[in-house]
């Protein structure tokens, strides 16, 4: 039992150099599309995940997709970002429920979704079904 | 009052021409190495006989916006004329590092990562132009990939029309039924577009959508 909680402990000990950083919605709510993914990248590029409540609108990940392309080779070790939203009600929320689905992604916000983005150079992989979301980091 | 009858009786009669006659802009879009390009191939050979692009196992081959203009589709006696769009795909990140597996050099390695971003960048500038797009997915991925759900979701306030394609239905490991729970609200279509399995129900999806074009 103590080697067991040993080698735990010693696993966790070698992640290093991140943090994770949990963002209120009401922190992005009175920005500007521009502003909100200027805040955001500013957290990636700090090494840090973000866990964002709530969601952006569609074209606000599309422009954060477009912005993380522009950075890539123009910021040192900045390989790009891993990104992944999921719906409080437990289902794929933008689709399942279509209608309240399309309001909340125009409006932005969605409370009961959770947004998780980390640098790519951290997060090596986000697996996700309806229900989950899973890290995997890199080594 | 009869005059003004009379022209908008014309109007409507020539509007109807021209919408029929028209080019559909029809984009290809999806992660990379979905088949986009292999789909949009297959279609330009049936109907032209030539192909839009090349196609590769290494991931961001299509770097920059490929088309292919006045592509007329006939299907069970119907016509229809097309500009395709074929897009490079969209991701989240791109390490050259990965192209390094591929056996290119570091150099090689750099300049495909460097226009894979840029190529990603044009790819979401286009979502604009479209008329109709094609999401296509590779049918052994998980579907629930961000890069899916931003595309469509941005289509979707677009209000453009979506047809979802499972592509790689040829291969053991596809799973179309987790496609078709991941986005219920939409028209999926299996196929090979590496072997042209199921295209027929592909183009009738095409032309029952094309209605939709606003």
């Amino acid at each position: 039992m103590a080697n067991k909680k040993r080698g735990l402990g010693k696993n966790l000990g070698r992640i290093k150099g991140f943090s994770i950083q949990f963002l209120p919605f009401s922190e992005i709510k009175a920005l500007n599309s521009d502003q909100r993914i200027k805040k955001i990248l500013g957290i990636i590029l700090d090494n840090n995940i973000l866990i964002l409540q709530g969601r952006l609108t569609a074209s606000e990940e599309a422009r954060l997709i477009g912005d993380t392309m522009a950075m890539i080779g123009h910021i040192q070790s900045f390989k790009g970002i891993e990104l992944a939203v999921i719906s409080g009600n437990g289902k794929e929320g933008f689709f399942s429920k279509m209608g309240k689905g399309i309001a909340n992604v125009l409006a932005g916000g969605d409370f009961s979704a959770i947004t998780i983005i980390g640098p790519a150079s951290i997060v090596k992989e986000m697996k996700r079904n309806p229900k989950k979301i899973e890290l995997l980091l890199n080594k | 009052m009869e005059i003004k009858i009379f022209k908008n009786f014309f109007k409507r009669i020539f509007s109807n021409l021209f919408k029929n006659k028209r080019e559909v802009k029809l984009g290809f879009y999806g992660p990379p190495n979905a088949g986009k390009t292999s789909l949009a191939n297959r279609i330009c050979k049936d109907f032209t006989g030539q192909e839009i692009g090349t196609v590769s196992k290494i991931p961001h081959e299509t770097r920059k916006v490929q088309f292919k203009e006045k592509v007329e589709i006939s299907y069970k006696g119907k016509k229809m004329v097309f500009k395709m769009i074929d897009t490079p795909g969209i991701a989240t990140k791109i390490d050259y590092e990965n192209f390094m597996k591929y056996k290119l050099s570091k150099k090689e390695a750099k300049e495909r990562a460097k226009e894979a971003t840029q190529g990603v960048i044009e790819s979401i500038k286009w979502l604009d132009d479209m008329d109709l797009v094609v999401v296509v997915l590779d049918a052994t991925e998980n579907p629930y990939n961000q890069v899916n759900i931003t595309i469509i979701g941005n289509l979707v306030a677009r209000k453009i029309p979506v047809l979802i394609v499972a592509n790689k239905i040829d291969l053991k490991k596809s799973d179309i039924k987790k496609i078709e729970a991941a986005f219920p609200e939409y028209d999926v279509v299996g196929i090979s577009a590496k072997f042209g399995d199921n295209l027929e129900e592909f183009y009738e999806s095409i032309f029952r959508l094309s209605k939709k074009i606003s």
